[in-house]
């Protein structure tokens, strides 16, 4: 029960209601101040676009490819982030992307779908991915394997199982066969394509469950300080499980969506999305060691990276500078990102100081919050609110 | 400014050409009494270049300009880095032609959202090779809907729709030219060894080289006696080649599918002292022709696979757009669908071919 009051302290979802008037000094250095670094670094992107593409970058059609293309991937981040914030890492997301995309387009499944309900594609893609997934947390936490390794491992045999089941071949979902799935994963609501509500919606669910629930504090407490939680009398190992389930369940709909996108599965499908679901994550402002991050940060993060893609292709910039660019911009919006929280930070720490005994603070942390590698947000108890 | 000066001489006798052909149409359009003439002979009341559109050698005219959007997949290995290169330079080569080349992607999320940009961009054309052509049908699709013309390059799509054009190489066609030089070499010895090093063997072109040379080897009477299959790579050439020397104490003739990896095919030919056979390649790289240059290789051959399929694809485009025809061929329009030939070079015509050549 500690444990779960002391991370939603820490974790301070939205831009608190009663708090901010506690919380002025700290406002930069919370959640919404690192927020702020990265709509920034968004404005700036989208400003560069303005200048560079003009009209071309402010359609309302280039605005829905944007989003489009960040959907899919935005839904594995959503994923990802619950599994770093929870202390861990996964590195098979795009493995099991191709494997539940080619699991959910064999003709055993398309048969069995026209037979029945078009669902059942959607739901052999989630069951796969969930599965795919609860390998993962079973190994890691009941066998103690280090997850980059146990995800490492099941990125290598899951896309093997995907060439294996569709023998390298792209395996086609007939439009005109499948119209019900169709009807939902390629079509669109009032104008909005139905990939970008879907990881609304993803995104949506994930921020309630990682702030409003039990679970979601759980999560934090598990990355913060496993033993810890541990004698907060959270199952850690039980809870590592679920993490690494939810995020096989992600990538199981990031499958299915890329069927409805390509009509297609295949185990080349998702190649690097690990690497851009965690650059989402990590820019986003989650720390990579656990125990502190935000869906909105993710979602900021993934709209980044599409946007600086687009902003590239608007351009007809050559692919190797792109490369380049790209490198540097992530590490630009980070920096960024640190400094607006530190405009903050410094003017807290002195709050801070005065009033208590100087908390410690992480030199290596992107933002400046008040470290979260001890058990001391643990021992403390409400009485410190202001500080986030 | 030597190569303006050929341009613009060039272009003189086009003109020229497209005239003389302007003032044949009228004389033909006031003796004869075909429709299609009538119409022609009406439009050269405009002026001679109206005509020169239609005629053939007035397509190198500038014409209206065309902006092309141009996607590829990621430039891992050196035929498809020549792919891209190939396209620049041949939309650099045209006054009217205006490229927009997208980061190249092996991710056909990545490579949708590039042709959706292109859409909304409004380009003329659109000129693709997919990383997956099933994969990037549906989009493809979206932007024929929209009027924009796709040409569909080396990897088909899934739709005969989804591509005003389609040009590719000729895979099945590579295999029977490698057939049918062997055989040229070796059809009266029906006992002779011939291996096979092929690429990845799960990839339908592979399946379809292989059938090639099969059928090809079956019409003068030999058959593969060894075969192993490599990945495109440098090291897996190696590795495969070597265990092959190994399996096959004498060999007569080895097709090997692809010269990127038959930079490592021919180290393990060299490491084993073998040379008792000759080897014929396969697409048809710059280094693997300087090995049939220096006529001291065990290389003696290699097949073409154009690595200037998408340069062929940015012309077509243009003519598309431009409203013109392919020149030549009597027919008027672009055809739908081109299939390039996969012609043999050997050290009597491989100055014809090494600068079209490609650097692996």
């Amino acid at each position: 029960m500690k444990a779960d009051t002391v991370a939603s302290r820490e974790t301070g979802p939205a831009p608190g209601t009663g708090r901010t008037k506690d919380a002025k000094p700290g406002l930069m250095s919370g959640p919404v101040g690192r927020n702020l670094g990265l709509v920034i670094a968004l404005a700036i992107l989208c400003a560069v676009g303005i200048v560079t593409a003009g009209d071309r970058f402010l359609a309302l059609d280039n605005a829905l490819t944007i989003l489009r293309l960040a959907s899919v991937i935005g839904v594995v981040s959503i994923g990802m982030t619950f599994v770093i914030i929870g202390g861990g890492i996964d590195l098979s997301v795009g493995a099991l992307v191709a494997l539940s995309s080619v699991w959910a387009t064999t003709i055993a499944t398309q048969a069995m779908a026209q037979d029945t309900h078009w669902i059942v594609i959607v739901v052999t893609a989630v069951a796969v991915g969930a599965v795919g997934g609860l390998v993962n947390g079973v190994v890691i936490a009941y066998g103690k394997v280090a997850a980059f390794i146990a995800t490492l491992a099941m990125l290598a045999s899951a896309r093997g199982l995907a060439e294996m089941i569709s023998n390298r071949r792209t395996q086609i979902l007939e439009p005109r066969e499948h119209r019900g799935f169709y009807g939902v994963f390629g079509g669109d609501v009032l104008g909005v394509p139905t990939l970008v509500i879907i990881f609304a919606l993803v995104a949506v669910l994930g921020w309630v469950v990682l702030n409003r629930t039990t679970f979601g504090r759980r999560t934090f407490a598990v990355g913060g300080n496993a033993e810890a939680a541990r004698l907060a009398g959270i199952r850690v190992q039980r809870h590592t499980v679920w993490l690494y389930v939810l995020s096989g369940v992600t990538c199981g709909i990031a499958g299915a969506m890329l069927i409805g996108r390509t009509t297609t599965g295949s185990s080349t499908h998702g190649t690097l999305y690990e690497l851009d679901a965690i650059a989402a994550v990590v820019i986003g402002g989650t720390l990579l060691v656990g125990g502190r991050g935000t869906i909105v940060g993710t979602v900021l993060g993934v709209l980044i990276f599409t946007t600086l893609g687009n902003v590239f292709t608007l351009n007809n910039l050559s692919s190797s500078a792109q490369a380049v660019a790209r490198g540097v911009i992530i590490v630009l919006a980070v920096l960024l990102q640190q400094r607006v929280a530190a405009g903050g930070f410094r003017r807290r720490r002195r709050a801070a100081a005065t009033s208590t005994g100087s908390p410690t603070t992480t030199p290596g942390a992107p933002a400046g919050e008040v470290s979260t590698n001890a058990t001391a947000p643990v021992v403390r108890d409400e009485g410190d609110d202001e500080r986030s | 400014m030597t190569a303006t000066k050929r341009r613009t001489s060039w272009r003189r006798t086009t003109q020229t050409a497209a005239v003389l052909v302007g003032v044949g149409a009228l004389l033909v359009g006031c003796t004869g009494n075909d429709p299609v003439t009538e119409t022609t002979s009406a439009t050269t009341d405009d002026g001679a270049t109206s005509t020169a559109t239609n005629a053939p050698g007035g397509n190198d005219e500038t014409g209206d300009t065309v902006r092309i959007g141009f996607s590829a997949p990621a430039a891992d290995h050196g035929w498809m880095a020549a792919i891209t290169e190939a396209a620049r330079d041949r939309a650099a080569s045209f006054e009217d032609v205006e490229i927009t080349v997208a980061e190249g992607t092996n991710d056909v999320n990545t490579q949708i959202s590039q042709v959706e940009t292109f859409i909304n961009d409004g380009v003329d054309a659109i000129v693709l090779l997919p990383f997956d052509g099933a994969a990037l049908t549906p989009v493809a699709l979206r932007a024929m809907d929209a009027g924009i013309p796709v040409i569909n390059v080396d990897r088909e799509f899934s739709s005969p729709f989804a591509s005003q054009s389609t040009i590719l190489g000729d895979n099945y066609g590579m295999g029977v030219s490698a057939g049918q030089y062997i055989c040229s070499r070796l059809g009266d010895q029906p006992d002779a060894v011939v291996a096979e090093i092929a690429g990845i063997d799960s990839l339908p072109l592979t399946q379809d080289r292989s059938q090639g040379f099969e059928d090809a080897l079956a019409d003068c009477g030999l058959s593969v006696s060894h075969r192993v299959a490599a990945e495109f790579t440098v090291e897996s050439g190696e590795t495969e080649a070597a265990n092959l020397l190994q399996a096959a104490p004498k060999i007569d003739a080895i097709w090997n599918h692809d010269d990127d990896q038959g930079v490592g095919v021919l180290a393990a030919i060299q490491n084993a002292g073998r040379d008792e056979f000759f080897m014929v390649g396969g697409a048809g790289s710059a280094n693997a022709m300087r090995e049939i240059q220096s006529g001291e290789s065990v290389l003696e051959a290699t097949v073409i696979y154009p690595s200037t399929q998408a340069a062929d694809g940015i012309s077509l485009a243009r003519l598309i757009v431009q409203g013109k025809s392919l020149s030549d061929i009597v027919s008027q329009g672009v055809p739908k669908r081109i299939v390039l030939a996969a012609p043999v070079v050997t050290a009597d015509n491989v100055d014809e071919f090494i600068d079209n050549a490609f650097e692996s």
